[in-house]
């Protein structure tokens, strides 16, 4: 570091961590609302989507927030990663082209309504697994060559990168299912709940797969989490995860209010996202750079966080002010007027 | 068939981009009329106002939308297709990309919510509030984004190490040479474009229902455009004149001069040879060129000879974009004009054929938009940052020219299923007109009901 200014990179890491939890827990409800869309009764789909009207836009930002830290702070991990899962990021953008026109494409011809009903459902479908086998693929690592990618535009396509896609698909709709829990009531959010607990146990399949694959994939993974002291110290994290995921089963049956299943789930996803996290630290391209290998020089991390501490709690503010001003449930009996 | 990533990363990106940039032409302008309109409806409390913002809210809804979900793949771009840039410039452009996105995107997304759902969830100022925040949202998106693009044609406040850049001066690098012009010349031009939607949607608003909403919408465009059409020309020269001092080989191919020259004639038409190094059936006039480009009768113009071949811009289209974004400024002031002649006249609204041809230059601005990006975006070529990093060096090394000919058709066929589907939703609203349908989802109180009109 030079002249003297403080490291900032754990704080940058930090907010790049939040941003993309952010993005995940947002995004994934609403991707979630639109991938259950497509299985719920069809009288009330235009409920289901009117609960995420007036949010979703607002919710995609994170993820530009997210993919432009990264290119800000850690710019050769994007120049490697972003190439690297070329199809899986093109499948990810159109998908989320698809769903974020479907709001308002939907008029009046029925063929067209249809259409593009089905375009709001395999969109948020196909973007969510989309998302997981980036993820999938970020976790498997890439082959490098100095500051680029040097693998094949499909190195990325493994059973594991699939398995993972699927995966987050149903995380996805699990966290969509809370979030129709809080915002309907009656025979939708019974439908939500049921809906719920499927998506719950293929998502835990899913977290049972990485956790068995990863470490029996990569030695220092499972260095990391095996050896001792490791092995006691972070043993309350499966442990916890395990107890998360009964507590959501639980209050999807019904335990607690109705904003239980919604913040268990992501409470769910917060521990997967810690395991992910406690395997990879400190790379953020897995086997090739570390986050200080990979830092941008000091002056770029300064001029951009000092806006960035500035705005994140404006942001925050202001979006905590839109949700307050769409609180509270969607009434069910008047969805078609 | 050799299939070159570069060239077809290069179409990639004039395709998404250039289908994206209609929509910010039409947004920024669009949502700064809507503030200007909830406005006087807050203050004069005259329902007109109220009607003809909620018609256009409707349009804004569909077209921003559209925006966001084609912006959401623009930075995604520079990583699949363009990393070797990236992994050069990210030190210096990323801050100002996230800047974007922090200041901008974000406000807009919020608020825009609260404009379009949350009417009579929210006090009359409140709501007013939104729209001037979307607004500004809408501005400041565009100053960063100008001052990326305008820092990739004139670079300053940098310094280079191992082929990457490196901030030294920020606001060097903010307030580079071209961002005042850049920023001035494209605001105001998407300003016009929208001025130029809101007069031909006015005008066939008259002609059809003789509406009253429609003639307060032509009498406004008519006098914002009145002001507007005359400045942009202005800063369009200026522009012009930043850019014979920075980019003097992009001016060459502007104005088709291969040999230096002063003073230099104004070729009004030819057709560029790029190989032969010359103009065929090119018609000159003398001394103009210079007058036009430095303003003085005997300023000298450089010539593309001046540069090495392989440092030479594509000329035949730029040299054709320049023209067609030219002529169309003067068709707008010629509409302009008419318009005010006609009004004084007192007959504005009863001469169906100049509100008919309002309604065909109604899209005319979009086509400026398109040509002026064409002419600052292929006259800087062949260099992705201006004489320091080449396009060909900027894609990312792991790309095969079918991985990207397989994604861009994939783009194409999006879009081209998108656009007509965007277009008719809003050619339908139109057709709907100002204070007849409901608005798209109604929110109301206490219990938050939301609701969407029947299908």
């Amino acid at each position: 570091m030079s002249e003297g200014i403080p490291d900032l990179l754990p704080i940058w890491t930090a907010i790049i961590a939040i941003s993309v939890f952010f993005y995940v827990m947002l995004d994934g409800f609403d991707l979630g609302v639109g991938i259950l869309y497509g299985f719920a009764p069809e009288n009330q789909r235009s409920s289901i989507m009117s609960t995420i009207a007036p949010i979703w836009d607002g919710n995609e930002t994170w993820l530009i927030l997210g993919g432009l830290s990264l290119l800000a702070v850690f710019p050769v991990a994007f120049a490697i990663i972003i190439p690297a899962v070329y199809f899986p990021v093109l499948l990810m953008l159109l998908s989320l082209v698809f769903r974020g026109v479907a709001f308002e494409f939907r008029f009046e011809h029925r063929l067209i309504t249809r259409f593009w009903s089905r375009g709001f459902c395999v969109g948020s479908t196909l973007a969510a697994f989309a998302q997981g086998c980036i993820l999938g693929a970020f976790i498997q690592g890439f082959t490098v060559q100095g500051r680029v990618f040097a693998g094949s535009s499909w190195e990325w396509l493994t059973p594991f990168s699939i398995a993972i896609g699927v995966a987050l698909v149903f995380g996805y709709g699990l966290l969509g299912a809370g979030w129709l829990i809080i915002k309907t009531e009656g025979g939708l959010r019974e439908w939500a709940r049921g809906a719920g607990r499927t998506c719950l146990l293929v998502v835990l399949a899913g977290v049972l797969i990485v956790s068995i694959w990863t470490p029996i994939a990569s030695p220092d993974i499972s260095v990391r989490w095996f050896s001792w002291p490791n092995i006691v110290l972070l043993a309350p994290v499966p442990v916890i995860t395990a107890f998360i995921a009964l507590m959501v089963w639980r209050a999807l049956g019904g335990w607690g209010n109705d904003a239980a299943p919604f913040f268990l789930s992501i409470a769910l996803f917060l521990m997967s996202y810690l395991g992910v996290a406690i395997s990879l630290w400190p790379m953020i391209v897995p086997g090739h750079y570390t986050i200080w290998q990979a830092a941008s020089p000091p002056g770029t991390q300064t001029f951009f966080l000092i806006g960035t501490m500035a705005l994140l709690p404006i942001i925050f503010m202001y979006t905590g002010w839109s949700y307050w001003v769409f609180r509270g449930k969607l009434r069910g009996d008047i969805g078609y007027h | 068939m050799h299939l070159d990533p570069v060239i077809l990363s290069r179409m990639q990106w004039a395709w998404v981009i250039g289908w994206h940039i209609l929509l910010p032409a039409f947004t920024v302008g669009l949502a700064s009329y809507i503030a200007v309109l909830e406005g006087l409806h807050v203050s004069t409390r005259d329902e007109i106002w109220l009607r003809i913002s909620q018609f256009w809210i409707r349009i804004f809804s569909v077209s921003f939308a559209m925006g966001v979900v084609t912006g959401i793949i623009m930075p995604f771009q520079f990583g699949t297709n363009w990393s070797r840039f990236s992994d050069a410039a990210a030190n210096v452009i990323s801050p100002m990309l996230g800047y974007e996105d922090l200041m901008a995107f974000f406000l807009e997304a919020t608020f825009l919510g609260v404009l379009l759902f949350g009417r009579t969830l929210v006090p009359r100022w409140a709501h007013f509030f939104a729209a001037c925040m979307v607004a500004f949202g809408t501005l400041l998106s565009s100053f960063w984004i100008l001052a990326t693009n305008s820092w990739m044609q004139t670079p300053a406040g940098y310094t280079m190490k191992d082929g990457r850049f490196f901030p030294s001066d920020w606001s060097a690098i903010v307030f580079n040479p071209s961002l005042p012009y850049r920023f001035a010349h494209n605001v105001s031009g998407f300003y016009v474009t929208t001025a130029f939607v809101v007069l031909g949607v006015g005008a066939w608003l008259v002609r059809r229902r003789n509406s009253l909403e429609g003639r307060r919408m032509v009498m406004m465009a008519l006098g914002f455009l009145a002001l507007f059409v005359p400045l942009q020309m202005v800063l369009g020269d200026q522009q012009g004149l930043n850019t014979r001092e920075y980019q003097p080989a992009k001016l060459a191919a502007i104005e088709g001069r291969w040999e230096d020259a002063s003073p230099s004639p104004l070729t009004l038409f030819a057709i560029p040879e790029q190989n032969e190094e010359r103009n065929a059936y090119a018609i000159d006039i003398p001394v103009i060129g210079s007058l036009i480009l430095t303003h003085s009768l005997n300023g000298e113009v450089k010539g593309l000879k001046d540069w090495p071949a392989n440092d030479r811009p594509p000329v035949l289209p730029v040299f054709f974009a320049f023209r067609i974004m030219v002529g169309i400024a003067f068709i707008m002031l010629g509409m302009v004009v008419l318009g005010w002649y006609l009004h004084f006249k007192r007959r504005l609204f009863r001469t169906d054929w100049y509100l008919h041809l309002c309604q065909y230059t109604g899209c005319l601005g979009f086509i400026a938009v398109l040509a002026g990006w064409c002419v600052t975006e292929v006259g800087r070529q062949p260099w992705t940052i201006y004489g320091l990093m080449r396009t060909e060096n900027s894609v990312s090394p792991s790309l095969t020219g079918a991985d990207v000919l397989g994604s861009l058709i994939a783009y194409m066929i999006v879009y081209l299923l998108m656009y007509p589907f965007g277009v008719a939703v809003m050619a339908r609203m139109v057709r709907q007109g100002p204070g007849t349908a409901e608005p798209p989802i109604q929110v109301t109180k206490p219990a938050a009901t939301i609701a969407i009109p029947a299908e």
